[in-house]
This record gives C-alpha cells, structure tokens and sequence, in this order.
C-alpha cells in the first residue's frame, strides 16, 4: 500500500464507520451532588481527566480535572459537582459518522466528546481522540491484511527467491478422447494462476488458451501434454500432442474451418473457433505441426500487459 | 436481476441451485457452442443453451457464468449434475426453445452484454 493509497482508505474510513463502533461503552460517570474534593480520586483511579455528569442517564454536564483546579485556585470552598460543572456540553450522536466526531474535537478543542443515543437521548458512550485513531487502525489492519492475502503478486514472489534467473513450471497431461475430462487442465491451471495473484485478464486469457487447446489433443490426438512456465514478467506455455497433424495451417486458423468428426459437433465442439480464440488471447502465437507426427503450439503472455 | 427471480418469473425449473439460488445475473448468453460460450459468455451471465453433457458445467465454471438453463426440457447428464454440484454452478431448466425463453428474459431487462 503506498502513501495515497493509505490516505484515501483513511478517508474513507472516517465516512464509513460510525461513532458507535470507536467509542468506549463502559463510561464512568458522577452524579451533581458529588462533593468536588471527592472528584480527584475517582479521576485517578480511572486514569481520566474528565468525566460526564448525569441524572437519571442523563447528560447535565461535564466535569473535568481543569475545572476541579480552577475550583480549588478560586478559594476550594465546599461545592458539589453541578455546581462547578460545564454545563453547555458538546455531544455527538452514536450513528454519526466519526469524521463528526473529528472535526467536532477539533472544532470545539476538547479531549472528549459524550456519546448520545439518538432515540433514548441518553449516555450510550463517550469517544475521544485517542479512540478515532484507534478504531481506524484497527479496521485499517484488516482491510491491509485481506488485501495483502488477496494480492500477493507473482512479481513479489519472485522478488523473494535469491537466483539470476527464476522460472515456475507445471506440466499437466492430457488424455486423448476423454471428452468428459475436457477443461479440467484448464480449471486448474486457472486456479493455480489465481493462487499466485496474477491479474484477473492474465488469468482469464491463459485459461480460455489452455481450454481450446486442451480439447484440440482431446478432439484430434491420442495423447498430449501441457507445459506452463512462469518467469517474473512472461507466462509461456508449449501444447504438444502426438496427433494426426495438421495438414494446412492457414486453413486451421480461418475462423469456422473444422475437421471435428459429426459425433464431436453435435456436443458443441469443432465449431472451428479454437485456434481462432487462442489467438485472441495470446500475446505471441506459434503452431508447427507434422502430419503423422503431432503438433506444437507455443503460446506466451505479458504479465503486465492489460486486456486484450 | 437475482436468479431465484427469475426461475420465478420465467417458471425455470431449478436442477440445482448452485448453492445460492439469489446470485446476482448480471447479462445472458446463447449458445451451444462450448467455443463460442469460452470467447464470449461473460462472468456472471445466464447461459441458454441445449447442451447437457458435462463440458457445460466446465465451461460455466472457467467462465465465471451465474447459472446455466437448459432449454426444451432437457435433462442433464448425471456427470453434468454431479459436476455443477462440485464447481457450484447453478443449473436449471425450462420447457421453451430458445428463442422464446431468450426473449422472455429480454423482457425481464436481463441483456446480452
């Protein structure tokens, strides 16, 4: 995640969350009829500098450690609580949205804002600064750590391996006549590529690549292989079959030309578009055959590059 | 448009829902080229097609698609079904041709994309 990155997501996370879920719930409270020389014991011993005021649940006022010092400078004649308090208190409701609370923080310079139930009007919480950052560190944290297992880019994979040149292989054999089986190297090359974080298009073209070319050696041969490699900016993949061949080239590549037997096109197969949309997908495309012998298809894809 | 919604509207006899019969059907698709669907069919979409071998569900699943109807009461292979159940490939069906059940969907706003 870089800087910009980080900001707006901060952004967006002070519209997102609402008030309710950074706020501390256990809220410690005075009555009015406190006696202020009781004050500072109950400040300590919760580590707090202020404390709301309520009656019945609810907010009167607010009392904080600068009051009580300014009382005791005055003259520190007995008085209760509601006598000293601030009673024009700036709230905020439970369901606004934490960037109100931030900018009534800072607007109005306090430390801590009462948190108020929109519906009961009572004391539901109270949120200062301290629990803002906390909360969108948090949820800061988890956005981070779903993102980072979601995008855990190839490019940074080979990054870790120490080597002057890294390649990844996997190799999937491919029975001939097995139509049923047809797609299943393709589904898992898909999910492989998927693990390993690369771009959704990359993906996509390299499966609709290794489908057509896995049912062309299920259609045609007896028996065939697919290898994939994987450097850090290239996936290239090699399909060779021991097959009949192909006899013309350029006639294997128009669009709708197919010697699929009847019994394959009648499932929707050989509507002569394999070669064609391997093509498509491909950034670099070769096709060396021998009748009688097999064919090879060499096929490669930029890892960067974007839709085709 | 969300697919139990659909097989509502359209009186789709559901196969197998796929694990989740109100996913969202973001566009359709017809074809019963496995080729044709592998180029074209988009993620999300609802396939219209008469094929019921198990190529289907291979298809559907490399692709992302959101379901799949098979037209003029056509049963599934057993492989078929077996298969949509592994990948989560809803399936369902529907007593019209395709051109007739393709056009009711038009009515219902889902489009080709």
């Amino acid at each position: 995640m870089n800087r910009k990155e980080t900001v707006n997501e901060l952004q967006l996370l002070v519209y997102e969350l609402d008030v309710e879920s950074a706020m501390t719930k256990e809220v410690v409270t005075v009555s009015p009829d406190l006696a202020m020389d009781k004050l500072p014991k109950i400040l300590k011993s919760n580590r707090i500098t202020g404390v709301p005021v309520t009656e019945d649940g609810r907010l009167v006022g607010i009392i904080s450690l600068e009051d009580y010092v300014r009382w005791a400078a005055d003259d520190g004649k007995p008085s209760c609580v509601g006598d000293v308090m601030t009673r024009k208190v700036h709230t905020i409701y439970s369901d606004e949205p934490l960037v109100s609370a931030v900018s009534r923080l800072e607007r109005f310079a306090c430390g801590r804002l009462p948190v108020l139930d929109r519906t009961t009007d009572t004391l539901a919480g109270i949120v200062t600064k301290g629990d803002v950052i906390e909360s969108m560190l948090g949820n800061l944290e988890i956005d981070y750590r779903e993102e980072g297992l979601r995008t855990y880019r190839t490019s940074r994979f080979f990054e870790d391996i120490v080597s002057d040149s890294t390649e990844l292989s996997f190799a999937y054999e491919i029975r001939g006549e097995s139509i049923s089986e047809g797609g299943e190297v393709a589904s898992s090359l898909k999910k492989t590529l998927r693990r390993l974080g690369m771009h959704p298009d990359v993906v996509r073209r390299a499966a609709i690549t290794v489908y057509e070319a896995e049912m062309n050696v299920i259609i045609y041969a007896k028996a065939g292989r697919v290898r994939v490699s994987i450097d850090q900016h290239h996936i290239s993949m090699v399909v060779e079959d021991e097959g009949p061949g192909i006899p013309d080239l350029e006639q294997a590549m128009a669009p709708g030309f197919s010697t699929a037997p009847e019994s394959v096109r009648e499932l929707g197969f050989g509507a002569g578009m394999g070669l064609p949309n391997i093509k498509q997908c491909a950034e670099s495309f070769e096709i060396e055959s021998v009748v009688g012998e097999g064919t090879t298809l060499r096929v490669s894809f930029h890892m960067e590059e974007a839709c085709a | 448009m969300c697919l139990s919604d659909i097989a509502r509207e359209l009186d789709l006899t559901v196969i197998y829902d796929g694990g989740d019969i109100d996913r969202e059907i973001t566009g359709g698709y017809a074809t019963d080229l496995m080729s044709d669907a592998i180029a074209h069919a988009k993620a999300g979409d609802l396939w219209v097609t008469l094929q019921v071998h198990v190529n289907v569900v291979a298809v559907a699943s490399m692709k992302d698609l959101g379901a799949v109807v098979l037209t003029q009461d056509r049963q599934p292979l057993p492989e078929t079904l077996q298969k949509a159940r592994d990948e989560g490939i809803p399936l369902l069906g529907s007593n019209l041709r395709a051109f007739d059940l393709i056009g009711r969907l038009y009515q219902l706003g889902i489009r080709g994309t």
